[in-house]
């Protein structure tokens, strides 16, 4: 249970409240599948869980993206280059991208589910040939909180992939779409027969874009989410993180919808 | 595996003899503040000789008994989880010097446990935990460390408590498998003594330290007839049949909002509870930043910090944190681990200032269900 401490290469803003940390694994580099997290520790003030968001392909750099809302994840946004970060993992169940071979891919993002979700989006457009469309369904709050501006306009510019993206509340400049993310889901370009889908973002979100898309006729078991709970070890043993009998550690964060759906309706599980 | 053999009350004390000469530090029930606890032990004058637990919902209270009986009361808030999953310790110290961060080593020697007087009921809820902490993919090394080199003394209860219900868990009242000793007490004309049978190779080796002889038939067949005797005389019952589906199908029950109105969500029945397993995580740092530390915790279900995530408690309602409380007791468990995580001891009733008890939400679940059926 004692992390492995990595330097800092980099840190950078991606949005007003979020940044991305790039950690040096040293020679051997690190291994990981797309959707899997790490336990990161900041020396003396404490561990939280933060989805691997770089490529899986790359194993010479690991980033995190990660927002700032409490007193780990804050005193993330000041680390600077030499720093050291206690690294635990990567634990967790991946996005099964195998099983989305020769079929339609659709992610469907919303905020910072986009980092998560990135290292699957990685690997599917590295292995482009293997799959048939690709769509990128992604809602943020406002303009200001698209997360990987740069790179999801230059997917924007690909012909082998959909992206559309919708704001909440837009501003004079914003000529997308305006609303809820799921809202997306009836004109994407996917057959809902040969589709498999990958969801991040909060759990309401989540819920109602499974819904939709097990409405469209996305089988259940075919349309995949990442929860999120209190985790205190990531591993099994602490407890913290149970929705029924689901570890979400261990036995997720990903999950079908088909798993979960009867537990999502009911409140406070 | 071996005969029953019979030490004479006069020779006990040589079993602590025996685990002493072996390195064992024995801890096991002894007197404290009005109740019976867990601690340290040197000798028989340590137990708890004489004493008696009257035990209901809510209440404990210790009386003399009319005899000497070393073993005559049940079990009391501590249970022996606290040597080998501790409420509190530290899981590393860590120091920054110029080429990093280093581990401090912390070298602690994990001290060598003979549990005395370990109830059947607390010996499954040992290997319920083994499975927790033990099987993987992921262990708890620390557990592991204490747990392997523990010595069982199991005592079987021959009386049984008022919040007892190991019968209706299948963990009691004798102990089958998973002790060094299984020791029955038997008191009367006869003579005070006990009834020891040992359960390893390093059990067998012990006993033949103490003054014994080999049991008579009739001395064996007092001692069943007396476990008997026990097994139809619980406290509590609780009926298992389809329990898992019983409460994971009624997530919305009104009874939960009922309980959720009662109970205090004082973490009590977490912290008596010898199979909870749930524990936080503490990190702090020396005032100079040089060193850090991780202290382990135990943590309970019905706090809201428990389930906190940004933007609030997931399960602000107390009946959401009973309902998570006893889902995952008399449920989820079974799918987690392949077994229940109750084990009918009967704390978590005795100890609730407010008397919740279990086995009576369980049981109201149920006949609700069952009305709903007779009337479909
Ligand atoms: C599997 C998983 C992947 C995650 N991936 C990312 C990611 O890629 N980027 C990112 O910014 N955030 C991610 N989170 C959320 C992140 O862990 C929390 O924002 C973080 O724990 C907040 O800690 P804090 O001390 O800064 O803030 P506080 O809100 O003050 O947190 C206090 C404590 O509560 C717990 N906690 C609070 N919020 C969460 C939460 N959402 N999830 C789990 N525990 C929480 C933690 O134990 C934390 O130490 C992920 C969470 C999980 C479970
Ligand atoms: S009942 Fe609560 S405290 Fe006990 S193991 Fe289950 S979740 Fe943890
Ligand atoms: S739930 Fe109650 S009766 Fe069951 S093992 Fe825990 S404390 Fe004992
Ligand atoms: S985070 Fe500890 S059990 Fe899942």
């Amino acid at each position: 249970m004692v992390p492995r401490f990595m330097p800092v290469l980099d840190v950078w803003d991606d949005t007003d409240d979020t940044f991305t940390v790039e950690l040096d694994p040293g020679p051997a580099g690190f291994s990981f599948r797309p959707g899997q997290f790490n336990m990161l520790y900041v020396f003396g003030l404490g561990e939280v869980p933060i989805s691997i968001s770089g490529d899986p392909a790359t194993s010479g750099r690991l980033l995190h993206t990660i927002r700032g809302v409490g007193p780990v994840t804050s005193a993330m946004r000041d680390l600077a280059k030499g720093d050291l970060v206690g690294v635990r993992g990567p634990f967790g169940v991946p996005w099964p991208v195998g099983l989305a071979s020769s079929r339609d891919v659709v992610f469907v993002a919303g905020g910072i589910g986009l980092a998560p979700l990135r290292p699957a989006l990685y690997h599917v457009l590295n292995h482009r040939e293997e799959y048939e469309r690709v769509s990128l369904l992604y809602g943020v709050r406002s303009p200001h909180d698209l997360l990987f501006e740069d790179e999801v306009t230059e997917w924007r510019g690909r012909f082998d992939m959909a992206v559309r993206v919708t704001v909440d509340t837009a501003d004079r400049k914003w000529r997308g779409s305006v609303g809820v993310v799921t809202k997306l889901i009836p004109r994407a370009p996917f057959d809902p027969h040969n589709a498999v889908a990958f969801i991040c973002g909060p759990e309401i979100m989540m819920q109602f874009a499974a819904e939709e898309l097990a409405k469209s006729g996305v089988r259940a078991g075919r349309i995949h989410l990442s929860m999120e709970r209190n985790m205190k070890c990531g591993i099994g043993l602490c407890g913290h993180c149970q929705f029924g009998k689901d570890f979400i550690c261990k036995d997720g964060p990903v999950f079908t919808y088909e798993a979960l759906h009867s537990r999502l309706d009911v409140r406070e599980v | 595996m071996s005969t029953t053999a019979v030490v004479e009350r006069e020779n006990f004390e040589e079993l602590f003899e025996a685990l002493r000469a072996r390195g064992y530090e024995s801890v096991g029930p002894t007197v404290r503040d009005s109740t019976i606890v867990y601690d340290h032990i040197e000798t028989v004058a340590d137990l708890p000789v004489g004493w008696t637990d009257i035990q209901e919902a809510g209440t404990y209270r210790l009386v003399r008994r009319k005899d000497e009986a070393l073993f005559g009361y049940v079990i009391g808030p501590h249970s022996f989880k606290k040597y080998l999953f501790p409420p509190r310790h530290t899981l590393f110290t860590l120091e920054k010097t110029s080429e990093g961060v280093k581990l401090v080593d912390a070298g602690d020697p994990v001290p060598q446990y003979a549990f005395i007087g370990m109830r059947p009921c607390e010996l499954a809820a040992m290997s319920i935990q083994d499975r927790v902490f033990g099987e993987g993919p992921f262990f708890d090394t620390e557990y592991l460390r204490r747990r392997q080199q523990v010595f069982v003394v199991a005592v079987n209860c021959v009386e049984t408590g008022g919040t007892c219900f190991c019968t209706s868990m299948g963990t009691g009242p004798k102990a089958l498998e998973g002790f060094d000793l299984s020791v029955t007490e038997l008191l009367g004309d006869a003579g005070h003594r006990f009834l020891i049978e040992a359960g390893s190779p390093l059990g067998e080796e012990v006993l033949a330290d103490l003054p014994h002889r080999a049991a008579e038939s009739g001395e064996v067949a007092d001692a069943e007839r007396l476990l008997e005797q026990a097994e139809g005389a619980m406290g509590r019952s609780l009926d298992t049949g389809g329990i898992k589906e019983l409460l994971v199908g009624n997530p919305e029950h009104p009874r939960w909002e009922r309980v959720g109105e009662q109970c205090l969500t004082c973490t009590n029945c977490t912290m008596v509870c010898p199979t909870c397993f749930c524990a936080t995580v503490e990190d702090t740092q020396s005032l100079d930043g040089a060193t850090a530390e991780r202290v382990r915790r135990w943590d309970s279900c019905f706090t809201t910090e428990f389930s906190y995530i940004h933007g609030g408690s997931l399960r602000p309602s107390a009946a959401a944190r009973y309902r998570q409380w006893m889902t995952h007791k008399l449920a989820s468990w079974i799918d987690q681990f392949g077994t229940s995580g109750c084990v009918g001891c009967g704390r978590c009733i005795t100890w609730c200032p407010v008397g919740i008890d279990i086995t009576k939400i369980a049981a109201a679940i149920r006949a609700s269900e069952e009305k709903k059926h007779a009337l479909a």
